[in-house]
């Protein structure tokens, strides 16, 4: 038994870590999609996020010192917002295929930050950060018996601040008047419109918030896990996101479940050879078992997976 | 303005748009547009060796291509072309070394393991979009990463705890020392050929066969398909499972033609995701796969020689291939703007 609770305070705060970016991003892809716009490119921004936290982190880290792994998620978070407003204008105004202009922008970040790094660089990969996003005991809870060396010693600030914006993406998804408005246009946007939403100014506003959690999954992704910047640092981690929100049903709080899930079988297919009963498990099963399961939840075969109604088509006004 | 006049029109347009926004973005970050677009042109088309990478290099971007233009003719968007080519790399390497064989009966059957490989990737999606309305996008994306991940594993089987697989035997090469000779010893083989005859294939399936005409009633309108007698279940499946040997015999010209073997990966190789935009600026037709297969396929080969000749990186050319694609995406806007163009001269 002893044993087994070792190898969970050793799995468990690994998992956390590898579902805090795959939150951030699952969420900004909630945001979209409950908007009625798909986000395939979540990779593609969450690509940006990443070279512009590890680039922003080593040119400013003697400014900002110790705070310069937040200043550099907040700038990759207005990077890659900005760069998302590429896929509204093409999927909301320009009434593009959306999965197409996901794709674009998919190939296009990686790209972009591979073209830069060479630029700047002079080589294929940036060069390693010094000041990491550090990690926190949380004070009395990590106190509690099992559950404190669990969930609450040595956690990253990142994962913290990811559940937070979870249970906030939440609040404003379900509580708030913006977000009756962000549901009711990816539901029925014809009837939204009739009364009084703008469709289109609501879809904008959810594809950049989409783009900027995006773009903060993957300075955290970069800024915990590779500490650098190349051409795998981000590599599925946007779809691994986009199915999370899936598994999650289009819901937050979901999502956020399903991301931890998967940072779970993550966490075992890197440590699986180091644990008891585990060690014969081919870690093939434990990669692909996100998608897998995905596709299961798809099927409905756990519980059914509705997307909003609305979602893929751009809102024409006056059409039926 | 004609439509039809129009139609061609967004793609050559998005094209030089494209072009022109990568010179923009050369020109800012400090490069010679001009530099880099000659070296480019020259790692194309600068001599007879380059010519032959060039044609090597376009032959899986073919059928790529037609992976995708296939599925989008019945309504469906097969984004899993990646996936489908890994599984065809894979069996096409393993039947190529694998087994010994004269080469009449092994280069076929490796072709067509890589295919039936590639058309199984495309059952599972098509039979979970036929029989239980799971949305392909999102089915295929998964199986992409099912794909890699299976496959860097069954390569570890195969080879022993290696990386890559053994060198396929030559009875199951499409190597060719005639192709390779006239153009001083690069690595073009009969692949090409195969690409070319999978178009005819395409075309004769779509113009010429009754199953095509079905595929194509589907993909305009599935309820007009039913209600016509056909079977629409049926239809999608089959889009998809034929969708998947082409992307497959993709993987087949890796495995047979280029490397001879298989290594396990960290990534995707990208040709899948390129096929859509083959098959976006080639309108989704047969010839109009060759052309797009032709330039992506080109721009990829030809950029090799960017970083040497000018000293640019390599990526300038997949910025200016995903601006292409959102151009050809974002056509709509392209088209009100020549029609408004066509309507001031009419007024004229």
């Amino acid at each position: 038994m002893g044993g087994f609770l070792d190898i969970l305070y050793f799995i468990v705060p690994i998992s956390i870590a590898y579902a805090a970016p795959l939150i951030f991003t699952a969420i900004g892809g909630v945001f979209s999609e409950r908007s009625g716009v798909i986000n395939i490119g979540l990779e593609g921004l969450m690509v940006m996020g990443a070279f512009v936290g590890i680039v922003f982190n080593l040119f400013f880290v003697d400014t900002f010192g110790a705070w310069t792994p937040w200043v550099s998620i907040l700038a990759a978070m207005l990077v890659s917002a900005i760069f998302s407003l590429m896929h509204a204008v093409a999927s909301i105004t320009f009434r593009a295929d959306q999965v197409v202009s996901g794709v674009a922008i998919n190939l296009l970040g990686i790209a972009i930050a591979l073209f830069l790094v060479k630029m700047i660089y002079g080589k294929g990969q940036t060069d390693f950060i010094q000041e990491k996003i550090p990690r926190f005991n949380i004070p009395f809870l990590q106190d509690i018996p099992v559950l404190g060396p669990m969930f609450f010693k040595s956690v990253y600030g990142s994962s913290i601040l990811a559940i937070a914006i979870a249970i906030l993406a939440w609040f404003i998804i379900y509580k708030t008047p913006f977000g009756l408005r962000l549901r009711s246009v990816g539901e029925h946007p014809m009837a939204a419109d009739t009364m009084g939403i703008k469709v289109n100014r609501i879809r904008y506003i959810a594809v950049i918030i989409s783009g900027g959690l995006a773009g903060m999954g993957g300075a955290v992704y970069a800024q915990t896990m590779t500490n650098d910047f190349g051409h795998a640092t981000i590599n599925g981690q946007g779809f691994m996101a986009l199915a999370a929100m899936i598994f999650g049903k289009w819901h937050p709080i979901g999502a956020m479940g399903a991301a931890l899930f998967f940072g779970f079988a993550q966490a075992l297919a890197i440590s699986s050879s180091g644990i008891p009963f585990m060690e014969n498990v081919p870690s093939v099963y434990l990669y692909i078992l996100p998608y897998a399961l995905t596709i299961i939840a798809l099927a409905g075969f756990i519980g059914k997976a509705n997307g909003p109604k609305a979602l893929g088509d751009p809102y024409v006004k006056g059409s039926r | 303005m004609s439509n039809r006049l129009i139609n061609v029109l967004v793609p050559v347009i998005s094209i030089i748009l494209g072009l022109l926004v990568g010179a923009v973005v050369m020109l800012v970050s400090g490069y010679d547009p001009v530099a880099g677009y000659t070296a480019l042109w020259n790692g194309i088309f600068g001599d007879s060796y380059a010519i032959g990478e060039t044609i090597r290099q376009i032959s899986p971007y073919i059928l790529a291509g037609l992976a995708v233009a296939f599925a989008f003719r019945t309504g469906l968007f097969n984004i899993g072309v990646e996936g489908q080519l890994i599984v065809g790399w894979f069996a096409a390497a393993y039947v190529g070394m694998a087994f010994e064989l004269p080469k009449i009966i092994h280069l076929p059957l490796a072709l067509l393991a890589a295919a039936a490989a590639g058309a199984l990737w495309g059952l599972i999606p098509g039979l979970l979009k036929a029989t239980l309305k799971v949305h392909e996008v999102i089915v295929t994306i998964m199986m992409n990463y099912i794909a890699l991940h299976l496959v860097n594993a069954l390569i570890k089987v195969v080879s022993k705890g290696g990386f890559k697989t053994d060198k396929i035997h030559d009875t199951a090469s499409l190597r060719s020392d005639f192709l390779s000779e006239i153009t001083d010893f690069s690595t073009l083989h009969y692949g090409i050929f195969v690409a070319l005859f999978m178009v005819f294939i395409m075309w004769f399936i779509l113009e010429r066969m009754k199953l095509g005409y079905e595929l194509k009633s589907v993909g305009f309108n599935e309820n007009a398909a039913q209600y016509a007698g056909m079977n629409v279940k049926k239809n999608i499946i089959m889009a998809m499972v034929i969708s998947g040997a082409f992307a497959g015999l993709g993987g087949a010209m890796e495995a047979l033609g280029t490397f001879g073997n298989m290594s396990t990966r960290a990534g995707f190789t990208g040709i899948g995701f390129d096929g859509i935009a083959v098959a976006l600026l080639g309108a989704n037709t047969p010839l109009g796969v060759v052309f797009g297969a032709s330039l992506f396929g080109s721009l990829k080969y030809g950029a090799n020689n960017m970083p040497n000749a000018a000293n640019i990186p390599i990526e300038i050319v997949s910025i200016v291939i995903a601006l292409i694609i959102f151009f050809v995406a974002s056509g709509y806007i392209i088209r009100v703007g020549l029609k408004r163009i066509g309507k001031k001269k009419e007024a004229k």
